[in-house]
């Protein structure tokens, strides 16, 4: 008895350590986020600020501009890590996150349709990229079913849907009104700037919605991880089980798209980033870790670039995601794995 | 502990994408002994096996536990009462041996409650009978191939099933780890008294492990009983297309299978 103790003991704690030091990063960067800008605050002006005791022009640009863009941040970067580390945990492949097999894109696609065709604006915008992403999803799921779900076959097919579906964007882009498709660019790439309460309210509903589904789930997902044969012999319903967690995964990345955008290759690299860090499946590190990648690189999406210049936070994340794809890539083939 | 679970199949059909492997098949796995299915490849002794644990839904017929089919019973319910070792079983990247043991307890939580005292108590006893206790802390992959498979089978005790099923639990180890597994087996059946069911490749092994073997060829069992009834050079010659000498094995007395080849003749 000891023995297992010790043994889990020694884990958790590091398991623990990462989380703390995660956390800690993530209130660091979420504090320079209200704090430095055109505008610059302290540190005393700000905490006065949050906790209700800040001048009216404080209040005004923490409050109302920086806060809400903050907290979205916070909020889509734990829905797209918590989105891909469950797709690469559930298809046991790296390459199966939302946003390489197509469901992000989905969303943008069928948000730009709204966007360009149908005239809309506003939160019908985000019902469309929430159904665009359902509707990818399930497309990719029944394709590739098979008396069972193969990870491997799901990345092909959600690869060969992704294609499909960028052609059918870049088809609605090239019609459209140069005006209008500058409106619509922000659905390709994702971006924060401008983020008001009333959006963040949205996606703080339906995220925390989600949430407690995936805790409730995450056993069962420990024992998908055994592989299906030995699942079923622990009695779990293997399909049924699958199916809810992708669901789950699914729902979560819709959300955020709906919300934001795609902000690329968040899904992709939280997970792994995080099972660097503590092994096994890391639910809560990878969710840390998607927010301070989101937070972080909305920051320096905002002030480190030279010039000036501001850009949507899916740039960002896509200039360091990509080389972190091509690098997994490269290394995976090297140990035989991929 | 002690009551004793009935495992039988009754005009079993089970098939791969159509392609019927078992026909018709009835089994009685003996309560609270070893029962090892041996045959040729491709005899469908593995597809029986996961017939037998669930793993396959069958064309017609039924597998039952206590007289039930299996497929009406609640999964975790079923999981308490019949464990499995698949073939290859895979651990995910990273996991400790204590954490991996303790995976075999899921069937025993509930949907809310966190690992309970029996639960510590259960993982600690699996890992002591074993003999992976001071492997706790260490990762799966970094173990042997007969670390491994203790560690496996540490998970399966953990389940406590009255029933475990096994599909050839040996391949890949070399003779002083088969012999390992097969100890640690042997010892669970007569101390524990659980039913184990298992595929094994190795004749000899299987004839000296078994209190009731199954021979199987072509999807069907062409015998079945104690090994001193059933392995005959008579049996071998139906089920393998070999000739055979059988002779008793000199540690124990169980028939022994030696066979003579192209190039040998008897005498």
């Amino acid at each position: 008895m000891s023995v297992v103790a010790v043994a889990t003991a020694s884990r958790r704690s590091r398991a623990r350590t990462v989380t703390l030091v995660l956390f800690a990063a993530v209130l660091v960067m979420s504090a320079l986020s209200l704090a430095v800008g055109a505008y610059s605050v302290s540190l005393p002006d700000l905490l006065a600020t949050l906790v209700g005791q800040g001048d009216s022009k404080n209040e005004f640009i923490i409050l109302r501009l920086r806060l809400p863009r903050l907290t979205m941040a916070v909020l889509v970067g734990l829905a797209f890590a918590l989105a891909g580390a469950l797709f690469q945990s559930l298809l046991g492949n790296p390459l199966a996150s939302p946003d390489l097999i197509g469901i992000t894109t989905g969303a943008s696609a069928s948000a730009v349709f709204a966007i360009l065709v149908l005239g809309l604006s506003g939160f019908a915008v985000s019902g469309f990229a929430f159904a665009g992403a359902l509707v990818v999803a399930s497309t990719i799921y029944l394709l590739s079913w098979r008396s069972g779900i193969a990870g491997y076959r799901f990345v092909l097919v959600g690869v060969g849907i992704a294609f499909m579906v960028q052609s059918t964007l870049g088809y609605l882009l090239t019609r459209a009104d140069v005006r209008d498709a500058q409106g619509a660019l922000v659905w390709m790439v994702g971006s924060l700037s401008g983020t008001l309460w009333a959006e963040v309210a949205v996606a703080a509903i339906s995220i925390g919605i989600l949430i407690p589904v995936v805790v409730l789930l995450a056993p069962q997902l420990r024992m998908l991880q055994l592989g299906d044969d030995t699942a079923r012999g622990l009695g779990v319903r293997v399909n049924v089980a699958r199916v809810l967690l992708l669901g789950v995964a699914v729902a979560l990345a819709a959300c955020a798209t709906a919300a934001v955008g795609p902000i690329a290759f968040v899904a992709f690299v939280a997970g792994p980033i995080a099972r660097r860090l503590v092994p096994g499946i890391s639910l809560v590190p990878s969710a840390l870790i998607g927010v301070l990648l989101v937070v972080t690189a909305d920051f320096a999406s905002q002030h480190l670039l030279p010039g000036g210049t501001q850009v949507p936070v899916g740039i960002i994340t896509g200039a360091i995601g990509a080389p972190y794809l091509l690098w997994l890539l490269a290394t995976r083939r090297s140990r035989g794995e991929a | 502990m002690t009551e004793s679970h009935t495992l039988t199949a009754a005009g079993l059909s089970l098939s791969y994408d159509g392609a019927p492997v078992i026909d018709d098949l009835d089994l009685v796995v003996p309560p609270g002994s070893i029962s090892v299915i041996v045959g040729a490849n491709a005899c469908g002794k593995s597809t029986l096996l996961r017939g037998l644990a669930r793993l396959m839904k069958p064309q017609g017929g039924s597998v039952q536990v206590d007289g039930r089919d299996i497929h009406s019973y609640p999964s975790k319910q079923l999981a308490r009462l019949v464990g499995l070792l698949p073939q290859q079983p895979v651990a995910p990247a990273g996991i400790t041996v204590a954490d991996l043991v303790a995976r075999g307890r899921y069937p025993h939580q509930g949907w809310f409650a966190g690992r309970s005292a029996a639960d510590y108590a259960a993982v600690a006893h699996a890992l002591e009978q074993t003999s992976t206790a001071d492997l706790a802390g260490r990762a799966v992959e970094e173990l042997s191939g007969g670390q491994r498979q203790r560690v496996w089978i540490a998970m399966a005790l953990a389940q406590e099933p009255e029933i475990l099923l096994l599909d050839e639990p040996t391949t890949f180890l070399d003779v002083t780890h088969q012999v390992e597994v097969l100890d640690l087996l042997m010892h669970l059946n007569r101390e524990r008294g659980t039913t184990i069911v298992m595929v094994l490749h190795d004749l000899n092994l299987a004839a000296r492990y078994a209190d009731h073997l199954i021979v199987m060829a072509q999807g069907a069992i062409v015998a079945s009983g104690s090994p001193a009834e059933v392995i005959t050079a008579e049996t071998v010659r139906t089920a393998f297309g070999m000739e055979s000498l059988i002779i008793d094995d000199p540690v124990c007395g169980s028939p022994m299978v030696v066979p003579v080849g192209r190039f040998h003749h008897l005498g």
